[in-house]
């Protein structure tokens, strides 16, 4: 089709890829590469009397996995600085993956497979987590964000809390000519739903004690005794009961994708943090007592 | 009636009340016919209590009437003592039916066979006469009607008022008016914007319509009525909506015939056209005078000067001059020569080739809202990438368009009698190219809503914008060193269609080898395969279709239908077979266009075989695209699904860059197999945002991209025009503290649009700035482009212009 050139830079639809596939896998590349250099140099090296963190060998790699920490823990700060260029965090993502996990061989070949109860194991231990909780990110990232989408759909999460807030104020309307059991049982779902909380809480999507659950069960179990138009009344309330079940169900499983997505990043970043400690302290202890 | 009368004035509006005062005080023998038993009985049928306007407000009013702007009442209760205290010669219930002979000796019979004699006539009984009626099937039903007198008779009535001038948007205001009415009104605009409408109407109907008590349906026109329906033509398709009632204003053409049959000429054949009339308002029949909204001037200022004016005319005071001479003579000062008002009048009208259809008085008129400009060669009349939505007339000499901005020696010619600066009418983009003089010029300035009114007016120069743009789009669409003269002969064939909303102008294995320029709005293409629609290809504005059975020969080989309602140029293929055969070039451009459509055609049929699911989302995926705006759009985020992670990193990204207020929301919008569609700017090609910005702050920048500038007054226009939600009124909250201690100190809200908390505590420390729309700005002039996809880490943020959103449909199916 014709059409005058656009001027001006802006990205098009060529780079719609995921930052696994960035440019082509360029980094897995690079990372590959820097992995099978690192033990080509480690069988290759001459180095006496074996391979050690302290052989011209070992600070090599030792340099090389230091400077490589210090920028995988920039992507922090380049996340949050934007600022001009053409830079994309898309980029830095996929670099960040594969050269993280490529710091895994670099480091190991740099211990020379020397572990103790020491400051030296310690930082490789912190460093190992780190790109663990890493790699569950990735699985995390490539799976989870399709199973979001298709339980949001088209709702925010906003628009969720505000179905369950006004399912709530009919609720209440509904439960007017319910009698004092009944109703307390109401009660129950509107006082007792809670959403969220700690950690295994968010992850639950069903959770025994929700009220709305527990107000169904007694619904089902006084409506026996209840009167005929109370019994139309519960019909009501049941209704709504169901509903609110469904989009409580949709906002629980909303927040636990959520915190499925997030959670490792409450072990990744403080480790990370903890290991860029550990790294100082590996450095300086080593240059101590050289 | 005995004797013979100095004048007889025909119409006791505004023109024929004020040369009847004005006959009086000469003490001239003098008859008001008046057809009615009041003065004035347009004014009279207007809403009661209606506000009457005294525009333009630069004009000095010149009458021995009074008239200030006011409630109706206030002003007919002037109008009618004054009328008294001059001692006019009134004759109530007196309609011509006919004026027979000439200068000095008319004879005017009325239509109740009385006669009287006058030796000179002026005409001044409006346009009221023959109000413009619906021509659609069942408009001859009695619940149209074409005049409103009292809006408070009709109660709990669903109500259309058809025609978004003055009066439609009066009516359907006063219809509302009071809520205890219940009436529920909706109201038809033809066009997308009230070009035609005062500014101070079209704000109260778009207030009206926020608040939810009217609806407006612009680009919409009935297509059919039936009792207690119709049927309206929309730009998203058709649509009926219940209606009690039907209130039609749009517009009304001269009393032609019975003027004509007085031997006065028109100035064409338009239904639209105007009495042909010297600078003494006199016809070409000689004795025979015409003022007021007859001779092109609606306005009751206009029409009271010229009242004034024609009496001193006929007494022969031919020194007169006009009421708005001294603002003409200080327009036109700048030009050289000293000529009069009256000769610069009419070397602009007869050399700008647009005006050539208005009389002098349209000519004054159009005068006063421009500006003439002369410029020395060389002289710089616009910058590129400058802001500026007027039209240039070029009256004399010629200027030259520098078309390649690396150097400024490559320039085309645009002659004298010409116009440019035109696209800045249609879509309020910035100027494409610099313009200079070539030699000495005298340019006219036109202002945008000045030209749209033109336009809307005088069909000559309608059609002369259109053929001038089309003939420089076509050069630009097709370059290939095509030049004016080569494209002559095609452009005699061009035909400007207007295409409904999903309406095809091409079939599939149909006959026909036209070609169609699409100049505003877009197409779709689609085939049958295996008895489904497959969707093949999107076509925006500014591109061509047609060309394969042109250069192959043969049937259409798919179907070419409107996305949104579009308009299109169409251009005879046998002709264009001629250019092609003159133009080798021109013939190997179009082939290499048609061989990148060709393979997207050739894979959706490879795909087809294989594995027709592919096909199937590709297709389904592109209709939720067009369904989604995108078949307007310059430029759209998209967010993929199965990569976003919800880290809002794109809204953080937006409001870090710009002032603290993020211009799109990530999780609202619609989603289609898990492609999402957040609320932010596509940049229209038509930008609704536009259609109603008082401080004209909303404009299109280098890239394409619609933003609105520092000079937003926060009225909220935009914001309640826009069909996507996109703006946002909000007031930028103050600067916060920087990252590093955020980080290290926990000061201030961290990355992104702070909280509202936080907003509220600094606004109330720092002060509050006011509250303006914002929008999307497509980060113009932030080196890198657009924050939201660089600062998105997954690849989930995309943006695509139509040319290329295609491409990530394929690639989902294909994924």
């Amino acid at each position: 089709m014709a059409r005058a050139p656009r001027k001006g830079k802006r990205s098009n639809a060529q780079v719609h890829v995921g930052f696994l596939r960035h440019a082509g896998y360029r980094w897995a590349w690079v990372g590959l590469a820097l992995s099978i250099a690192a033990a080509v140099g480690y069988v290759l090296a001459d180095v006496h009397p074996r391979p050690n963190g302290g052989s011209w060998y070992g600070y090599t790699l030792g340099t090389i996995g230091a400077l490589l920490i210090v920028w995988l823990t920039a992507l922090g700060i380049r996340k949050r600085v934007i600022t001009k260029g053409d830079w994309s965090l898309k980029a830095w993502v996929s670099a960040h993956v594969y050269l993280g996990i490529a710091l895994v061989a670099i480091a190991t070949l740099h211990s020379g497979l020397q572990f103790g109860w020491n400051i030296h194991t310690l930082a490789y231990a912190l460093m190992i987590l780190v790109v663990l909780s890493g790699v569950y990110g990735i699985i995390a990232y490539a799976g989870l964000p399709k199973a979001l989408s298709n339980n949001r759909r088209e709702t925010t999460q906003k628009q969720m809390v505000e179905t369950i807030r006004s399912l709530d104020r009919q609720l209440n309307d509904a439960a007017q000519p319910l009698n004092q059991r009944q109703a307390a049982a109401v009660r129950l779902s509107l006082e007792k739903s809670k959403v969220g909380g700690g950690f295994f809480r968010r992850l639950s999507t069903r959770p025994m004690d929700c009220g709305t659950r527990r107000a169904l069960r007694k619904l089902k179990g006084l409506i026996r005794r209840a009167s005929e138009s109370e019994r139309a009344a519960i019909g009501n309330v049941t209704a709504l009961l169901d509903r609110k079940s469904a989009a409580l169900l949709q906002l629980r499983k909303h927040l636990r994708i959520r915190t499925l997505l997030g959670a490792w990043l409450a072990i990744h970043v403080p480790a990370s943090i903890a290991l860029l400690m550990a790294l100082t302290a590996h450095i300086v202890s080593v240059f101590i007592y050289w | 009636m005995e004797g013979v009368y100095r004048v007889a004035i025909l119409g006791s509006g505004p023109a024929g009340l004020s040369a009847a005062a004005r006959a009086a005080r000469r003490g001239m023998s003098h008859v008001l016919l008046e057809k009615t038993d009041r003065l004035s009985d347009t004014i009279f049928r207007y809403q009661r209590g209606k506000h009457i306007m005294a525009t333009p407000t630069q004009l000095v009013l010149r009458s021995d009437i009074g008239f200030e702007a006011g409630k109706r009442e206030t002003i007919l209760d002037r109008w009618n003592s004054e009328t008294g205290g001059h001692k006019v010669n009134v004759a109530y219930r007196a309609e011509a039916a006919s004026v027979a002979g000439s200068r000095g000796d008319f004879t005017i019979t009325l239509t109740d066979g009385r006669v009287l004699k006058a030796e000179t006539v002026v005409l001044a009984i409006g346009t009221q006469g023959n109000p413009n009626v619906m021509t659609v099937p069942g408009s001859d039903l009695k619940h149209i009607q074409y005049t409103l007198d009292d809006p408070t008779e009709y109660v709990d009535e669903h109500i259309v008022v058809v025609g978004g001038g003055d009066a439609g948007i009066e009516n359907a205001l006063g219809l509302i008016a009071d809520q205890a009415q219940g009436n529920t009104v909706t109201l038809l605009n033809k066009s997308m914007d009230f070009a035609r409408a005062k500014e101070a109407n079209v704000k109260a109907l778009t207030d009206a319509a926020a608040a939810g008590r009217i609806t407006i349906l612009a680009g919409s026109s009935p297509a059919r009525v039936d009792p207690g329906f119709i049927t309206i033509d929309t730009p998203e398709g058709q649509q009926s909506i219940r209606c009690d009632r039907i209130i039609a204003r749009m517009g009304s053409a001269p009393p032609r015939k019975f003027v004509e049959a007085m031997g006065v000429a028109f100035t064409s054949a338009d239904r639209d056209a105007f009495p042909r009339l010297s600078p003494t308002f006199e016809t070409t029949a000689p004795g025979i005078y015409v003022i007021g909204a007859l001779a092109g001037y609606p306005l009751i200022k206009h029409c009271m000067n010229q009242g004034y004016d024609v009496i001193e005319f006929i007494t022969g005071n031919l020194g007169l001059k006009p009421a708005d001479e001294p603002i003409l003579e200080a327009k036109l000062a700048a030009l050289p020569g000293g000529q009069s008002v009256a000769e610069w009048l009419e070397f602009l009208r007869t050399r700008i080739e647009i005006l050539n259809g208005l009389s002098t008085l349209q000519m004054r008129e159009f005068l006063l809202d421009s500006s003439v400009r002369v410029c020395a060669p060389d002289e710089v009349i616009f910058q590129r990438n400058s802001i500026g939505s007027s039209m240039f007339g070029i009256a004399a000499g010629s200027v030259k368009v520098e078309v390649n901005p690396k150097n400024r020696r490559e320039t085309v010619p645009i002659g004298q009698g010409s116009i440019f600066g035109e696209v800045g009418l249609i879509s309020g983009r910035r100027r494409g190219a610099t313009i200079r003089a070539a030699e000495p010029c005298i340019l006219l300035e036109m202002p945008r809503t000045a030209s749209l009114r033109l336009m809307a007016q005088n069909k000559d120069a309608r059609e002369t914008v259109n053929r001038i743009t089309t003939e420089r789009q076509m050069l630009q669409i097709f370059g290939s060193g095509l030049t004016k003269e080569d494209i002559v002969e095609v452009l005699t064939s061009a035909e400007l269609m207007q295409v409904k909303a999903e309406d095809a102008i091409i079939n599939e294995g149909e006959e026909g080898y036209d070609i169609f320029i699409i100049r505003s709005g877009s197409m779709t293409i689609e085939k049958e395969i295996g008895g489904k629609t497959v969707f093949l290809n999107y076509v925006p504005a500014g591109s061509y279709v047609g060309e394969m059975a042109l250069i192959d020969g043969g049937r259409r080989t798919a179907t070419v239908r409107a996305a949104i309602r579009s308009e299109v140029v169409r251009l005879d293929g046998d002709l264009f077979r001629r250019l092609l055969a003159r133009k080798p070039e021109l013939e190997a451009k179009m082939r290499e266009d048609m061989r990148s459509r060709k393979q997207i055609n050739s894979y959706i049929e490879e795909q087809k075989d294989r594995f027709s699911g592919v096909v199937d989302l590709y297709s389904s995926v592109a209709d939720f695209l067009v369904d989604q705006g995108i078949g307007e759009a310059t430029d759209v985020l998209l967010i993929d699904e199965t990569l976003c992670v919800g880290c809002d990193n794109c809204e953080k990204a937006c409001a870090d860059v710009h002032d603290g207020l993020s211009r799109l929301d990530r999780e609202a919008g619609r989603t289609y197999a898990n492609l999402h569609v957040p609320t932010s700017c596509r940049h229209c090609e038509h930008p609704y945002c536009m259609t109603d910005c008082p401080p004209n702050a909303i404009r299109r920048g280098a890239d394409g991209e619609v933003f609105i500038d520092e000079t937003c007054i926060g009225c909220g226009n935009c914001q309640r025009n826009c069909p996507y939600g996109v703006i946002r009124m909000d007031s930028p909250p103050p600067q916060k503290p920087g990252l590093l201690s955020w980080f290290l100190f926990g000061a201030g809200p961290g990355p992104g649009e702070p909280d509202l908390e936080w907003k509220t505590k600094a606004k109330k420390k720092h002060g509050e700035k006011p509250k303006v729309a914002i929008k999307c700005d497509m980060c113009a002039g932030i080196d890198g482009g657009p924050a939201c996809v660089r600062a998105c880490p997954t690849g989930a943020a995309i943006r695509v212009s139509p040319e290329d959103f295609l491409t990530v449909t394929r690639v989902r199916g294909e994924s």
